[in-house]
């Protein structure tokens, strides 16, 4: 087992060494690493590290297999992880993508300060929770068919931006225009389509959320302004992914790469990593399968975004149309991109696990009006600590293949959460503090308590020191949905 | 602060949640396979609703094969978990039989329960599916069948 080299403030080595076909190098504070070190030391599989050493056995890596600040054990990848595998050599990996593909965020300026909401945040906060399905039995407002599921699955956010969802607007400013391409429907079981009939446009529970927010600063005033956002301005923030759809996904490709893994010799370190030649019929039709998961998602919070529309307007009489798309990002995603290796411009799957793409200026996949900064991308704090917009760097082109951090990751188990938060006393105190929560499960605000997340701060600090990402606005809740 | 008991209050019977620290680590412990599989279904559903208040109106039977008994358990708690999905369904109780095959194991099990209802079942957090991390289900020395998986909530 190699030992970790530090090779700045906030940057990790791991060499090569028995099975790594590449180094591992992580971007990190010390604090983070004390963490995973101390996670290796117990001897479970629950290792980031050894994780990270994984990935980086995989046939076809390229460069090394990357984590990024917020790195913490995931399942397959480690969260946080980043691996680009290149197209003739290498393998699409399930848990480089993990079962909540595309999960994301998509946040939506209002033209509202926060003087303007304040005498209404408790009848937007109850108007959302009222029509925004979120939690255990919620049921989306848009009923469809297999077949309306397939063109779901096709066309992601345009499809329901065609059944009057939202704006045509909206798709310039959603990450591949709210589409990835290569989605083939055959490829998603019914059993998969069945599961999502009722859960197009849900939010979820566990992590997910949707929040109210205010911009507290912006720290990147030029990238802010191109962004349309200003300090006291009012936004929202929709994080969830491609739900029931995505997750059964994940279980029917687990079992269909544990035999392409065997079909073709690969040694798999963990039952997790199964995976298949990019090219091989299996990887495609897994590819194939992705892209439906992620436009599901896309498709999701587009619905979800038409609700918060009409909520504001209910609420705060502004027209549904004054609200606009800010940007969408997922953060579990594999996608082919074009990136400059040792001087040469390579095709390769970029795995993000846990991480956003985070392209820096420049490049054609941003949003037009984005294009001379970047495309923003969105770190998820607690319900009662901030949130960040963040964008890309070149430093982060070269080093991590444009990749950016997402949130901070736990803490403290679920169980702990649990008995040490109480969920009535955490939204009492969150209200104290002019937080307001609207909840389906106290149970879930108890596991989801402030105190059981790590220190997002911290986690920003790292990414913007290590030059990989760069910080735009902080952003503070003002009102809460959790399922 | 006094409250309303969550439902993690309320335990199934030879289960033991364990610390995770990014979803649910889950242990059970049954007298035999059987028992210990209708446990661990316990296990999922009480993340979920109190068991207690889900009535037994409605039936779901499940039949798998599969391999291992970590494959199987993982099939029949993702078989219960996409029924709750395409039906509405919560199960409360749970009857497994499984038999050895020529190509390793069957399960041939009940699942009852009712559509959800939020105002009655006192809903925790839902529960996305079963991870092959940390998976294993063994025969231990007492002659006890113990099952540990992580739930991905």
């Amino acid at each position: 087992m190699s030992e970790l080299e530090r090779v700045a403030p906030t940057e990790w080595r791991i060499p090569k060494s028995g099975s790594m076909r590449v180094p591992g190098h992580l971007f990190a504070d010390e604090e983070t690493i004390a963490q995973l070190e101390a996670d290796e030391a117990g001897r479970t599989e629950w290792s980031a590290l050894r994780q990270v050493r994984n990935v980086a056995s995989l046939p076809g890596i390229v460069s090394a297999s990357l984590a990024l600040p917020d790195v913490h054990p995931g399942y397959g990848f480690p969260i946080g992880g980043v691996g680009a595998f290149d197209l003739d050599e290498g393998v699409a990996v399930v848990g480089g993508v993990g079962f909540d593909i595309n999960c994301g965020v998509r946040m939506l300026a209002t033209p509202l300060d926060r003087d303007e909401i304040d005498g209404r945040i408790e009848a937007l906060g109850a108007e959302l929770y009222r029509t925004v399905p979120a939690g255990l039995g919620s049921k989306g407002k848009l009923r469809l068919s297999i077949a309306e599921i397939d063109e779901v699955l096709r066309e992601g956010a345009a499809y329901v931006v065609g059944r009057g969802y939202g704006e045509a607007e909206d798709l310039a400013f959603i990450e591949e225009g709210g589409c990835v391409g290569g989605a083939d429907p055959k490829t998603v079981s019914n059993l998969a389509k069945q599961r999502q009939f009722g859960q197009v446009g849900t939010l979820g529970s566990g992590n997910h959320y949707l929040e109210v927010q205010v911009v507290e600063e912006t720290l990147d005033p030029v990238a802010a302004r191109v962004y349309g956002l200003a300090e006291g301005q009012v936004v929202v923030s929709i994080h969830t992914g491609s739900r029931a759809l995505g997750h059964q996904i994940g279980q029917d490709y687990l079992k269909e790469m544990a035999r392409a893994s065997e079909k073709y010799g690969i040694p798999i370190p963990e039952r997790e990593m199964v995976c298949a030649p990019i090219r091989s019929p299996e990887g495609q039709r897994y590819l194939g399968a992705v892209a439906c998961g992620a436009n599901c998602a896309f498709a999701n919070r587009q619905v979800l975004a038409h609700l918060v529309r009409a909520a504001f307007a209910r609420i705060c009489g502004i027209a549904e149309g004054a609200i606009w798309t800010i940007y969408d990002i997922g953060h579990n995603n594999a996608k082919v991109e074009e990136h400059t290796v040792a001087g040469e411009v390579r095709s390769l799957l970029v795995h993000r696990k846990g991480s956003t793409r985070a392209f820096g200026p420049g490049r054609p996949e941003s949003p037009e009006a984005y294009r001379a900064v970047g495309h923003p991308t969105f770190v998820g704090g607690t319900m009662g600590t901030a949130s960040y917009v963040l964008r890309g760097t070149e430093t982060g082109m070269v080093r991590t293949f444009g990749s950016g951090i997402h949130g901070a990751g736990r803490a403290l188990s679920r169980k702990k959460a649990a008995k040490r938060f109480w969920g009535e006393d955490v939204i009492s105190e969150l209200a104290a503090a002019g937080i307001r929560v609207w909840a389906h499960s106290k149970r879930g605000i108890a596991e989801e308590a402030p105190g059981a997340y790590k220190n997002v701060e911290r986690v920003v600090e790292a990414a913007v020191s290590s030059g990989i990402n760069r910080a735009v606005a902080r952003l503070r809740p003002l009102a809460v949905l959790k399922g | 602060m006094a409250g309303v008991p969550q439902p993690e209050d309320r335990t199934p019977e030879g289960v033991t949640y364990l610390d995770h620290t990014a979803d649910v680590g889950v242990r059970v412990v049954g007298r035999n396979a059987d028992e210990a599989f209708v446990r661990a279904a316990a296990a999922v559903f009480a993340r979920m609703v109190d068991l207690d208040r889900v009535a037994p109106s409605a039936e779901h039977p499940v039949s798998i094969c599969s391999d291992a008994l970590d494959g199987l358990l993982v099939d029949w708690l993702g078989a219960l978990l996409a029924e709750k999905d395409v039906s509405g369904l919560v199960f409360g109780r749970f009857e497994v039989q499984i038999a050895e095959t020529a190509d390793g194991y069957r399960l041939d099990g009940v699942a009852w329960g009712e559509p959800i209802d939020v105002s009655r079942h006192r809903i925790g957090v839902e529960v996305k599916g079963i991870s092959y991390l940390g998976l294993a289900v063994r025969r231990e020395r007492s002659g006890e069948t113990c099952a540990e998986f992580v739930l991905d909530v």
